[in-house]
This record gives structure tokens, sequence and C-alpha cells, in this order.
């Protein structure tokens, strides 16, 4: 890959007492590049998003964007980078509807600090025909949305404000196939637009669809970077739950030139 | 955008449109206690052909004014999934201040605004612990509760402050086009709770934050910040209710007044339809809370129930409000 990365993130670090979440995990993402974060439960596969996301502070380490050292200190920073993230409780006030859950913390206002509520809707409705086209409950609020339609609204609420780097956190696990479906094509779409996507994900099937590589991290460290084309899910299997890279010889032999820092 | 239980945009498209049992209870959300009060005039009117008259229903609504400014500040609290006990107390604090400082020939002018600053300082500081501690709003301001009283039975060494010649009397004595200035204040208080509510991105967040506080806090909004405004608004509107209360009685006591106040505040916003959970509610389920409680007061009385029968009346009706906020919540 020539092209310079979107995102670097070196050497993070980030303990909550003597817990250490994260231990000196460095990744990359590239424009219109999907990779998949993997890991158990407990890996430090969602603090190291959150960092990136602005709502935890790492400890150590220093995140490039555009190769330059950014600071993020809280979601306003990130966003302020273009760095938009999904959160697999999807981060939507149940009460509000579509227009006032997309625009939160954002709102069109008028000097005086009032709502410019019809422009708001108005806004809604031409990005949800885009992304979404069967979406129609634009005036209930979002808890009477099923599971796809609510991630719908989530990825819009990134769309919508130009996102570059995008953070799914495992946007299907509570998806049926059909909904988990379009999601994957909303992420294709995503990508084809030169969005990089940092992808959470427990499905490793899943990941080797739709991410061109993979992190695997274990323990608070990171195992491995592979390209998915590279290996199998096997591979990526041995690796989440032995902290293992694949060996050389194996299908993943060609590893070697994107596996970085075996911690 | 918050749906809240007044009157909404009609739904767009068949699609748009909720199902059936959903619609039950947001029209039952949306009429909320409507009917009720509606039931309980017509009640009282057929026992007492004097309740239905002009007089009477300015009575009423004067009687409904302090509560109804108290009610407006809860109604902002209980939207965020917080409860305002203290209003009661600060109430009293405020009226005390102001009544202290009106008996200085040279300070009379700034009575008012120092029964407000008492106020809206009692409900910054309740924000503040809450935000600042992380400590539950009911534990805060039940303590606050105690301790506010306290403090307002010490500013009067524990004694009742007179001022015949009050300066701000008219506020609760006088009239304008024949409405006392009570129920003018207490509908401009609506009308500004309204408006903030529901138009500004102030009152957009109070939803918000009452509905997923997380969402909140990681769509970049100040979570903390607007809990200490909001409880210095409460805190803001228990001093005007003071103001308004030590007007009308040209005098204030620590001990005695607006004893258990917060109780019908909170019991307006329930009967208005608002959750106690946070997110739901609106300023005019409230108004129909208050005017409720009132109607029930001026009815009881009027009708001849005992004073005893209307405390117990009441206690049930505040506890009949939670029942309903348990039905409308459980989903």
């Amino acid at each position: 890959m020539t092209r310079s990365p979107l995102v670097e993130m070196q050497d993070i670090s980030l303990s909550f007492g003597g817990i250490h979440a994260v231990r000196g995990v460095s990744v990359d993402l590239y424009p219109g590049e999907v990779v998949g974060v993997l890991g158990h439960n407990g890996a430090g596969k969602s603090c190291l998003m959150k960092i990136l996301a602005g709502a935890l502070h790492k400890d150590e380490g220093t995140i490039r964007v555009d190769g330059e050292e950014a600071k993020i200190a809280n979601p306003r920073d990130a966003r302020s980078y273009n760095i938009e993230t999904i959160y697999q409780t999807l981060a939507l006030a149940d009460n509000l509807n579509a227009a006032a859950n997309l625009f939160l913390g954002r709102e069109l206002r008028t000097p005086f600090g009032t709502l410019r509520r019809a422009e708001m809707e108005e806004e809604t409705r031409k990005i949800m025909n885009r992304l979404n086209p069967n979406f129609r409950k634009f005036s209930a609020p979002v808890a009477h949305l099923s599971g796809g339609q609510r991630q719908s609204v989530a990825i819009a609420r990134a769309v919508y404000f130009n996102a570059r780097v995008l953070i799914m956190d495992e946007p299907t696990a509570a998806l049926g196939v059909e909904e988990t479906r379009m999601v994957g094509e909303l992420i294709e779409e995503l990508k084809s637009r030169g969005i990089g996507i940092f992808l959470i994900d427990h499905d490793v099937h899943q990941v080797m669809r739709l991410c061109d590589r993979a992190s695997v991290m274990k323990n608070g460290k990171l195992v491995g970077t592979v390209r998915t084309a590279d290996v199998t899910e096997d591979d990526l299997l041995e690796m989440i739950i032995l902290g293992k890279s694949p060996a050389k010889g194996s299908a993943g032999a060609r590893v070697g030139a994107t596996v970085e820092g075996i911690a | 955008m918050p749906t809240d239980a007044g009157p909404s945009a009609p739904p767009q498209t068949a699609d748009d449109r909720p199902s059936p049992g959903l619609r039950l209870r947001t029209s039952l959300a949306a009429a909320g206690m409507l009917p009720v009060l509606v039931a309980l005039c017509i009640a009282f009117s057929i026992a007492n052909g004097r309740f239905a008259s002009l007089q009477n229903a300015i009575v009423i609504l004067q009687q409904a004014s302090v509560n109804l400014v108290l009610a407006c500040g809860m109604t902002f609290v209980i939207l965020t999934a917080g409860i305002d006990l203290s209003v009661g107390s600060i109430l009293a604090a405020a009226a005390m201040a102001g009544l202290i400082v009106s008996l200085d020939p040279n300070l009379a002018m700034l009575a008012i605004p120092a029964a407000l600053a008492v106020g809206a300082g009692l409900g910054l500081l309740n924000g503040a612990m809450i935000a600042g501690l992380h400590l539950p709003p009911f534990i805060v301001t039940l303590g606050g509760l105690t301790a506010i009283r306290g403090i307002a039975r010490l500013m009067g060494e524990d004694r009742s402050v007179f001022n015949s010649d009050l300066p701000y009397a008219v506020v609760g004595n006088g009239h304008i086009f024949g409405i006392p200035w009570l129920v003018v204040i207490a509908l401009g208080v609506v009308l500004a709770s309204w408006f903030i509510l529901r138009r500004t991105v102030f009152g957009l967040y109070v939803y918000a934050i009452g509905g997923n506080p997380e969402a909140a806090r990681l769509a970049g909004i100040k979570v903390g910040l607007m809990l200490v405004i909001v409880y210095g608004i409460s805190g803001l509107l228990a001093g005007l209710g003071g103001v308004m209360a030590s007007a009308r009685l040209y005098a204030a006591n620590g001990q005695q007044l607006g004893l258990m106040y917060e109780l019908d505040a909170v019991a307006a916003v329930i009967l208005g339809g608002a959750s106690l959970l946070g997110g739901a509610g609106s300023v005019w389920g409230t108004v129909v809370g208050a005017l409720i409680i009132a109607v029930l007061t001026n009815g009881l009385i009027l009708v001849g129930v005992s004073d005893v029968w209307q405390f117990i009346t009441k206690g049930l009706i505040i506890i009949g409000a939670v029942t309903l906020d348990r039905f409308r919540s459980s989903r």
C-alpha cells in the first residue's frame, strides 16, 4: 500500500488501576479500507477503539490522523477529525426521533439557540432515503425502531457529518439475517466513498467477508495484523484463541509484511 | 423532537403509524389526565353550584400558581430522570431572604433579586453535588429538604418575619385586567418553560439526558453542566415561588412556609404524564397535573370534606399517579 494511512495508533497503552486493558498496541487504517478488530471479551479491542473515539483517555502512545499527531481528549475532539463511532449500544436516545438523534450534539440552530427543526427533519429524510430507502419511521421515537433501522440511523449520523474514519462496534450483533446483509451492503457503500472503517467483531466469518485486514488482540496486547486474503478463518481463530500469529508456511505465509509488533 | 405527551405531527406515511398497542399507550399518554380534570370539574359543579363560576376559577388558578411555578422547575428535573425534594425548603429560605432584605429601606428594591438569588444559588448547589460528586438526586435533595429548612429557620432566628409595607406585595395581591399577578406570573413561567423545552437546543438536551445520558455524553453534550443548570432552574423557580408566597402573606416563616410543597410539585409532574425514569413528559401535562391538585383542594373544601380527608385523598392521588407511571413505562 503506497497511500498514506488515515489513522495510525502507535504504542497505545491504557490501564484501569492495576489492570492493563491495552498494552503497547499499534494499528493503522487506510482510506476505503475495513480493518477488523478481533479478540475475546476483555481482549481490549473496545477500549482501544474508545480511545480513538475520545471516550477513554490513553495513558501512553500517539494517534496520528493524516500523518499529523491528533489530540483526542473527548468525543468532540474525535469528531473534529471526522472520526465517528457507532457504539454497540448505538448511543441513541430512545425517547427522541431519528432527526433528533441524527443531529444530537450538533443541532441546526438559530443564533438564539432555538432548533431549526423542519430543516433537521428534511435533512434526515434526505440522508435516510439515500442509505435506507425503506426507512419510514421519521416521527417515531427510535425506541420503536427495529435493530436494523436503529443501525441505519446511527450510520446515517456518521455519514451525514462526513465521517472519514468510522468505528463500528459489533454492528450486526443484534440483527437478523436480512438486516445483517443490509448493514454489510452499507459497509460496502461506505468503503466505496473512501471511508476507513474499524470493525470490532466477534464473528470471524463476517470479518473474513467484510474486512481487508484484521488486527487480533488478546489480553490487551496485539497478536498481529493480517490481510484477510492471506489467512483462513482457522488462522484467525488460532490468533484469537491461542494468541499465536499464523506460522510461516501455512496459509498465512505472506503475513510478514503486515504483521505489526507481536507484543 | 422529544416525543412527549403533547400533540405531535400526524404520521406521514402508512409505515409511520405506530402499532395498535403503541397507539393505545400513546393516546393514553397524549390525552393524559385531561379527562380526569374535566370529570373532576363536572363532578364538583354538580355537587356545589358555587364551583362553576369565573370567580372560583380565578381562585383555583391563584391557589395553583405557586405549585405550578415549582412544578415547572420539577418538570425539567424529572425529565433528566432526577428529582428535587428541596424546593419547599428553598421556597422558605428564599422568602425569608426577600422579607429580611425588604425590611431595610435602602435595600428594599433588592428584595426580589435576593430571593431569586438565594433560590438559584441553592439549586445550583444541589446540581453541583449531583453532577460533581455523582450523588443520587434523591439523596442530595432529601438532605437539602432538611438542611435548607433549618437554614430558613435560622435566617429569621426561628421566628416569622413580617413587613406590612412589603415593597413587592402587589405580586401576591395585585391584579391586572382582573387577573391576579400570581396567575400571570405562573402563566409566564409555563410559557417560558414550554418554549425552552420544546424549541431550544437546551430543552432537547434535557430530554436526551433523560432518555440516555450515555448517548448524550457520547454526542458531546456536557451532561454535568446541564444537570447543574437544570437544578439551578428548579431552585430559581422555587425562589420565585418564595416571592409569590411571601407577597401574598406580607410575611415569611422558616418553619411553615412551603412545607411539603415539593410533594405537590412532584405529584403535578407525574400526574401530567412525565416518567420518573426521565425523558418523557411535557409542561402542558404538568399544567393539567397542577390544576387537578388545585381543583381537588378547592372542590373538596367547597363540598365540605374535612381537612383530614383532603389529605387522604391527595395522598391516594399521588399513589394513583405513580401506578399510572408504571403502567406507561412497562412496555
